[in-house]
């Protein structure tokens, strides 16, 4: 936590500050995300979809956020 | 007799899903996401397999390939490809399956960079921990027989040895090999990787395989909604070949027209 309450994370390897007290799906939406099309994984842990609405994002959290891309 | 008939009822099934096209399309190396869906479109495939990557945070409003081919119509494969070692492998579909919501997967775990080889020890390893955690995946591997064995003991849904070095385009180089893993194999088969054009995909099919995956020999045709649709037709032809049962090869000729009777 930093001094004026928000907090550290990263999102695939890149730092980033946020209000203290967001869910990670508020997180998706503020990057400009519909969380519905992404799959979340928080400190190495897949984050199941119907939970992204509940679990709140801590200091020092580390996502990686995807989707489907074209692929061979 | 119709002609139509053993194309329309010739299914194949891999984990409990029936499939009518025995084509499956890569995503990938296309100039725009309408030429990949009208390509898709072309070649008849109902499974495309798709990456999974980092969300572009500078860019949100990028298209979706979502928005382009239809994941309610074409079953998404996603895939494993970039990744070299078991764990990035299983990491990547952990995330792909909460993306989609399916079992159904591609491994593809790779030995190094410039051939692109698969390393069946991290291959296997890595089948067994995704079986073990529900997944059910069809295996990029080498053309082995007894490696496609062993993948298959782990709990693989289908084999997929290369027919050469992936986006090669070189063509089914063992076909010995290929034919022994079709015929050893109680899952289906299917060539992944080397196909360059039409007659390569009918060769695939005339050696028995279950169906050909490709994403170069269509993306980088110079008309690729084009070689799609040649694709298709050539892996209908292959199979309709292999069911047909070919002729007997000779070492001398055969005269097609009857001897007697000659003037």
């Amino acid at each position: 936590m930093t001094l004026d309450g928000t907090l550290q994370i990263r999102i695939n390897g890149e730092h980033r500050r946020v209000e203290s007290g967001i869910s990670i799906a508020e997180l998706v939406r503020e990057i400009g995300f519909d969380p519905i099309r992404v799959a979340v994984e928080r400190n190495l842990e897949v984050v199941p979809r119907s939970t992204l609405a509940e679990v709140q994002v801590e200091d020092g959290d580390d996502y990686e956020i995807v989707r489907f891309v074209g692929g061979g | 007799m119709n002609v139509q008939a053993p194309v329309q009822a010739d299914t194949w099934t891999v984990a409990g899903r029936t499939f009518t096209s025995r084509l499956i399309v890569g995503t990938g190396k296309y100039k725009t996401l309408e030429e990949n869906a009208a390509a898709v479109e072309a070649s008849g495939a109902e499974i495309v397999t798709v990456a999974v990557r980092r969300v572009n945070v500078s860019n949100p409003n990028e298209p979706m390939l979502t928005d382009f081919i239809d994941p309610k119509r074409i079953t998404y494969l996603p895939n494993t490809a970039g990744c070299f070692n078991a764990d990035e492998a299983i990491r990547t579909l952990r995330l792909a399956r909460e993306a989609g919501g399916w079992n159904l997967v591609k491994l593809e775990v790779l030995g190094e960079a410039k051939t692109l080889y698969p390393d069946m020890r991290e291959t296997l390893r890595a089948t067994e921990t995704l079986v073990k955690e529900g997944f059910e995946p069809m295996v990029y591997c080498v053309d082995d027989p007894i490696a496609a064995k062993q993948l298959e003991e782990a709990g693989a849904v289908a084999i997929m040895p290369l027919g050469a070095p992936i986006g090669s385009g070189l063509g089914i180089q063992n076909r010995v090999t290929i034919r022994l893993i079709v015929e050893g194999a109680s899952v289906p088969v299917l060539v992944d990787a080397g196909v360059g054009t039409a007659s390569d995909a009918a060769q695939a099919m005339e050696l028995g395989c279950d169906g050909v995956l490709m994403n170069t020999a269509i993306a980088e045709a110079k008309d690729p909604v084009m070689m799609a649709r040649a694709m298709k037709l050539a892996v209908e032809a292959g199979r309709l070949a292999y069911l047909a049962g070919r002729m007997q090869k000779r070492r001398y000729a055969d005269p097609s027209s009857p001897l007697a009777g000659l003037i």
